[in-house]
């Protein structure tokens, strides 16, 4: 696969008219039922390999290098370490039980995980394999999201409904933001001056200035002939100028598309079923998300807000990250 | 004397207390759970027996749910457990809300559920029933200071039928036990089955005998008895089984003289809860319950749960302890509450129900949960099931 990144950076360099050519980046889908990742070529927008990733595999992540691929094995309570080209098993890192999401520090270390049972968010060196710490938080801990500076680190916990801002240094809790039922996810502006929550039960997402610990905006989801239960809002992603905020809405089957300024929705995206997780390519011209109910991945392009195919991936998609050029 | 101790759950902190809160500075929010026990028969399967504190756990684990969240609110809840027989109930209830307990949950039947709440009424006290299925209370006897965290039998019946209707059986053979509850369960089965399009083909009723519920071998018998019961019915599609008092439902399934599916009080049940559920994050909550009570979830237990997980949510966000303002936040347009079954849960503000999705299941997994694609509601799906507003006389949103 590298002659082939290669060959298309060569391929990149010789038509440099045509602007819209992406690179060929790598994407990894965690199928939840499973109990694999699927890897999707991104130029080609083929699947090119299939491999097992431990029971019920649902946060994925990458270090900064690219060099190693985390998983949570949410039924195994361990993070599975892949060699992202190989897909060789490098080791194992310290979970504790049943982890569902994770957040890595901007420096590639440590690693944040949500431990659901316990009411723990545990804090990874990546390198050690050790835990550093544990963060008692709200009941049910699930979303983990970084401030850009790396001195926040966000955990949203889904039946205590709070946002538990946590300092990376002390490890202790600094402000509690209470937000609509279960929220799911947490993602900071590449500026860190806004935090977005999704809230799956309450079908909102606030928008917090992490600086004030408040909310500044809830955002609603309506879609004609769509029951309003059915807004349940679990990934988001922003673009790197904060401009364009695109939220997963599940049972909904839809993809919003919000102003990163007025906090208006623009567009719906009709995508797969119960679509959960989102990515970006790191050239921002694809948005991958993760159908969980129509085993499939629908692949948006960012600049004509066009959902350009759907790729069948395993069984029960349900995490996705890109891996850095 | 059966009015039994009153148990002050005080829970321990567990790990460290980040919330900068003095605890001279933290609100109580008392919560009593009292239990008015009355004889009932033993259940045809050993499966069934009562477990220990049926109920009572689900009241200690949202307590230790609403403590965790209490830590970063400020907020300190205590749980206070009674349990009484009918005629010292109201004792029992005097004792709670002497102990400082104005919100309670009960575990009572209809009948002493209005006694409870007249013998209130007029104070800052507000009932969260948990246990009571009656139809009338949410139509005919409307208990002002009561919500109905319970479906009613109707809500039930609206969800299995609304099943039924989806796959198109519509010829519905019903059994009914000769008890009052079983009279009531068949009535909502009867009501429902209008609402949604079936047609009732043939009516029996199975007159309860007395006797042991369970001999050595009574298999034997069974296996003789049911099918004779069974034979000679007009066409139909699925067997509907009204047996609140569980006399015979269970023996039904795979006895009956025609190959046809049995529903309602055994097959396809319409249930609050089932310790199999997995999704939306259920299994977090039936991992919880079971490390906390050694054995699986019961329907009780999950209502009790619900009940003291909605005063904790109203708490929270009205930073209040008192009655009258949770209600009225608890019964008003921005109270929603997560509770692992797929959408949020409010309360129908002219009757006070819950609105709630109903679990089929049948002994081992969720079949499909209800309310069913393609039976839309101006206001909302789940109003489909149970009484709509203009079913019931009780009004209290005008």
């Amino acid at each position: 696969m590298r002659l082939q990144q290669i060959a298309s950076a060569l391929l990149a360099l010789g038509v440099m008219a045509t602007a819209t050519q992406a690179w060929a980046y790598r994407v990894y889908v965690s199928n939840e039922k499973g109990n694999d990742i699927t890897v999707i070529d991104s130029e080609t927008l083929e699947v090119i390999d299939t491999f097992k990733a431990g029971q019920r595999p649902r946060g994925i992540g990458m270090s900064k290098d690219g060099k190693e691929l985390y998983v949570c094995a949410s039924d195994d309570d361990i993070v599975n370490v892949f060699d992202p080209i190989t897909y060789k098993r490098l080791h194992t890192l310290p979970s504790g039980p049943d982890p569902e999401l994770f957040t890595l520090h901007p420096s590639g270390n440590p690693l944040y995980i949500a431990n659901e049972d316990d009411n723990i968010v545990t804090v990874v060196d990546v390198k050690k394999r050790s835990v550093l710490a544990e963060v008692p938080v709200g009941v049910e801990p699930e979303g983990m999201g970084v401030s850009p500076d790396g001195k926040i680190v966000v955990n949203t916990s889904e039946t205590t409904n709070m946002a538990h801002f946590i300092n990376t240094e002390t490890f202790e809790i600094e402000t509690n933001v209470l937000v609509d039922q279960r929220p799911r996810f947490a993602q900071f502006t590449d500026d860190g001056k806004l935090l977005y929550v999704s809230s799956e039960i309450g079908g909102t997402v606030s928008v917090i200035d992490p600086a004030a610990g408040e909310i500044i905006k809830k955002i609603e989801f309506e879609v004609r002939g769509i029951v309003p239960e059915a807004m349940q809002p679990v990934g988001v992603r922003v673009t790197k100028d904060g401009k364009k905020v695109f939220v997963a809405l599940g049972p909904a089957n839809r993809v919003a598309v919000v102003n990163g300024e007025t906090f208006e929705v623009e567009k719906y995206l009709l995508v797969g079923q119960r679509v959960w997780q989102l990515a970006f390519t790191p050239d921002e011209k694809l948005l991958f998300t993760t159908n969980g109910n129509s085993n499939d991945v629908s692949v948006i392009d960012v600049e004509s807000l066009k959902v350009i195919k759907t790729i069948a991936v395993g069984e029960q998609p349900w995490g996705v990250v890109v891996a850095p050029e | 004397m059966r009015v039994w101790l009153l148990v002050c759950f005080s829970l321990l902190w567990i790990g460290s207390t980040p919330a900068r809160v003095n605890a001279s500075d933290k609100q109580v929010i008392s919560v009593g759970v009292l239990k008015v026990e009355r004889e009932t028969p033993l259940p045809i399967s050993r499966l069934d027996l009562p477990p220990e504190g049926l109920g009572f756990q689900g009241a200690r684990l949202a307590t230790e749910e609403n403590q965790t969240t209490g830590r970063f609110t400020g907020q300190d809840y205590q749980l206070n457990e009674a349990t009484a027989s009918p005629e010292e109930a109201l004792e029992a209830l005097d004792t709670l809300i002497e102990g400082g307990s104005n919100l309670i949950v009960t575990m009572a039947t209809g009948d002493d559920l209005t006694a409870l709440s007249k013998h209130v009424s007029g104070r800052d006290v507000l009932l969260l029933n948990a246990q009571a299925e009656d139809d009338s209370l949410r139509t005919d006897v409307c208990l002002p200071n009561v919500l109905h965290v319970a479906p009613s039998r109707a809500l039930k019946a609206d969800g299995l039928t609304q099943f039924l209707a989806v796959k198109k059986w519509r010829k519905v053979f019903l059994i009914s036990g000769s008890h009052d509850g079983d009279k009531l369960w068949a009535d909502a089965l009867r009501r429902s089955a209008n609402k949604f399009g079936l047609k009732i083909v043939e009516e029996r009723t199975f007159e309860d005998t007395g006797g042991a519920r369970r001999s050595d071998t009574g298999h034997v018998q069974v296996q003789k008895q049911m099918p004779i019961f069974t034979q000679r019915a007009p066409d139909y599609d699925v067997l509907l089984a009204a047996d609140e008092s569980d006399v015979f439902a269970a023996y039904l399934p795979y006895h009956t003289t025609d190959p046809r599916p049995v529903a309602g009080s055994a097959g396809l049940r319409p249930i609050g809860w089932h310790p199999a559920n997995e999704a939306w994050g259920a299994t977090q909550f039936q991992r919880r319950f079971e490390k906390l009570a050694s054995r699986r979830v019961r329907s009780l237990d999950y209502q009790v749960w619900l009940a003291v997980r909605t005063i904790g949510e109203a708490a929270t966000r009205v930073k209040s302890s008192e009655a009258t303002p949770l209600k009225e936040y608890i019964l008003g347009p921005d109270f929603e509450l997560g509770v692992f079954k797929g959408t949020k849960v409010t309360f129908r503000p002219w009757n006070h129900q819950l609105r709630q999705p109903v679990l089929l299941a049948n002994d081992r997994v969720i079949v499909s949960v209800s309310p069913q694609d393609g039976f839309p509601h101006r206001v909302s799906l789940m109003d489909t099931l149970g009484f709509d507003q203009q079913e019931s006389t009780c009004a209290f949103n005008k």
